[in-house]
């Protein structure tokens, strides 16, 4: 028991979720503004941007996140010499936020896209009826009713994406999944409560996320 | 119902016009940002004969690509395998008339859900590395973390499936005289295995994509084999590229299988079971 207590002087493991975290974070901002800008452009009565987005979505979407991560450190950084921070540490960190951010986005542009689907005709049809154009439409009755019924998927591409900030670890930055294969590497005979401690802080992160936007999608749920 | 159809109305003749406008400029865009890309890579010598050649010889194809795609495969599945089998015993478990049974089932589920895949993946990996018997334990702990995480996402499926059935159909379960344990095996079960197909087929796209976080523990699987091939010809960019180029296929080619099941199998589901069933299921399918 003292010897597992001693790991967590040893091993800053606060430090390393608190990794984990800002990952989320940063890849949850940028994925959800490039997935909207996405999913504008899947919507859009533009071919050629109905096109592009279509082709964002399905090439991201079938690529294993792992390849995207070490794309970012082998390729972008490794040979193209792309440099988004001086600090090394930073440098890499950043660079597995553009990969996850990238991953997700498809992700989160076909959540804001199943979300404008669960709007029915009528509401559209309605919104013209009593002579609102195009803007006002989609700005009083459309995007209203499609964003909340966004929120229940936008929350499960949430939670994958803080469970998927593990595979930064491809990517050479040293967070939870990291550490706790140098900690197994040094304290054997302590695997399975190691692998405890570092599952229950997912469990403890992943599920009150769950909560939450199961709770938000109800509340925001338009009766129909 | 359709983005399109509720966003806008069929478009008159001005309307027409600004929509071509909107097009040539998306297009211009499109094309800029691509040609960007390609001048970038060029100024680097990306596109230097030297770096492209080895993916014409077939050496790079015999010692590198297809052993790796091999290796990929192999574990995508016998993962999707065991998922499956590991998903209809704890769904059944869940839908369980026993409620420890039950508690079990859901416990287990939930806590496999909320943990990352690789997580358990070098959690295993070391720990099996302990035991004896197991010769290959990077390839045990590889299929062992993909079966763990997707069973019980289809365990999930199971259940929803079950749940997105019409009362109707427990009931004549019950009124011809079978118990509630019988009404679920031969009854409900397999009309919900029916309607989870095209979810069940989405989720071994999730299996194929995971099957790469093998790299990190050092599983020889495609992408390692590509970053090999890579380090030694001096062309990681461009063989990265194809590694990810053929997973992209053979998951799009997954995907569409996916589709074309879910239009169908519609007909069997019929139209207001499919439709309360589908969203259950969009709801229980975590997304990557």
């Amino acid at each position: 028991m003292d010897n597992f207590l001693s790991l967590f002087e040893t091993y800053d493991v606060a430090g390393a979720f608190w990794v984990n975290i800002q990952l989320t974070f940063w890849a949850a901002i940028w994925s959800f503004i490039l997935g909207t800008i996405l999913a504008l452009m899947r919507i859009s009565p533009i071919a050629s941007l109905q096109w592009f987005g279509a082709a964002y979505v399905n090439i991201f979407r079938n690529t294993p996140l792992t390849v995207i991560i070490a794309f970012g450190i082998l390729g972008l950084w490794g040979q193209l010499n792309v440099v988004l921070a001086e600090d090394f540490q930073l440098n890499f960190l950043r660079l597995a936020i553009l990969g996850l951010s990238i991953y997700h986005a498809a992700f989160v542009c076909e959540a804001i896209r199943s979300g404008v689907n669960t709007v029915p005709l009528g509401q559209a049809e309605a919104a013209r009826a009593i002579g609102l154009s195009f803007l006002p439409a989609a700005r009083l009755v459309i995007l209203p009713q499609a964003l909340r019924g966004a929120v229940a998927p936008l929350g499960n591409v949430l939670i994958a994406l803080t469970k998927n900030s593990t595979v930064a670890f491809a990517g050479s930055v040293v967070e939870s999944s990291n550490l706790m294969k140098q900690m197994i590497e040094f304290q054997g005979d302590l695997v399975i409560p190691i692998f405890f401690v570092f599952a229950m802080g997912f469990v403890i992160i992943v599920v009150p996320i769950g909560l939450l936007t199961t709770w938000l999608s109800r509340k925001l749920a338009v009766a129909r | 119902m359709s983005a399109q159809q509720v966003l806008f109305d069929a478009p008159g003749p001005k309307g027409k016009r600004r929509i071509f406008i909107g097009n040539i400029a998306g297009v211009l865009l499109v094309a800029g940002l691509l040609a960007y890309v390609v001048v970038a890579l060029a100024g680097q010598g990306q596109f230097a004969a030297a770096k492209w050649t080895p993916f014409l010889e077939g050496r790079t194809w015999e010692f590198f690509i297809l052993p790796g795609l091999l290796s990929t495969l192999k574990a995508a599945a016998v993962a999707v395998v065991t998922s499956i089998v590991f998903g209809l015993v704890f769904g059944i478990g869940r839908l369980s008339h026993i409620a420890p049974i039950r508690w079990f089932a859901g416990l287990v589920v939930e806590f496999l859900r909320a943990v990352p895949v690789l997580l358990m993946m070098i959690f295993l990996w070391l720990a099996l590395a302990e035991v004896p018997f197991i010769t290959d334990p990077i390839f045990v702990a590889v299929v062992t973390a993909l079966t763990l995480y997707n069973g019980s996402v289809i365990a999930e499926l199971v259940r929803s499936g079950v749940h997105g059935l019409p009362k109707g159909q427990r009931e004549a379960g019950m009124a011809i005289g079978m118990t509630p344990g019988k009404s679920l095996r031969s009854i409900e079960i397999p009309q919900a295995l029916v309607a989870m197909l095209p979810a069940m087929v989405s989720q071994f796209v999730v299996i194929l994509k995971d099957s790469a976080l093998g790299y990190i523990i050092g599983y020889a699987e495609l992408l390692q084999y590509s970053r090999r091939l890579g380090v030694g010809e001096g062309n990681l960019l461009q063989s990265l590229l194809i590694a990810a180029f053929i997973f992209i296929l053979i998951n799009f080619i997954l995907s569409s299988v996916a589709n074309k099941l879910s239009t169908l199998l519609s007909f069997r589901t019929g139209r207001k079971v499919k439709k309360t069933a589908d969203t259950e299921l969009a709801s229980a399918a975590p997304v990557p």
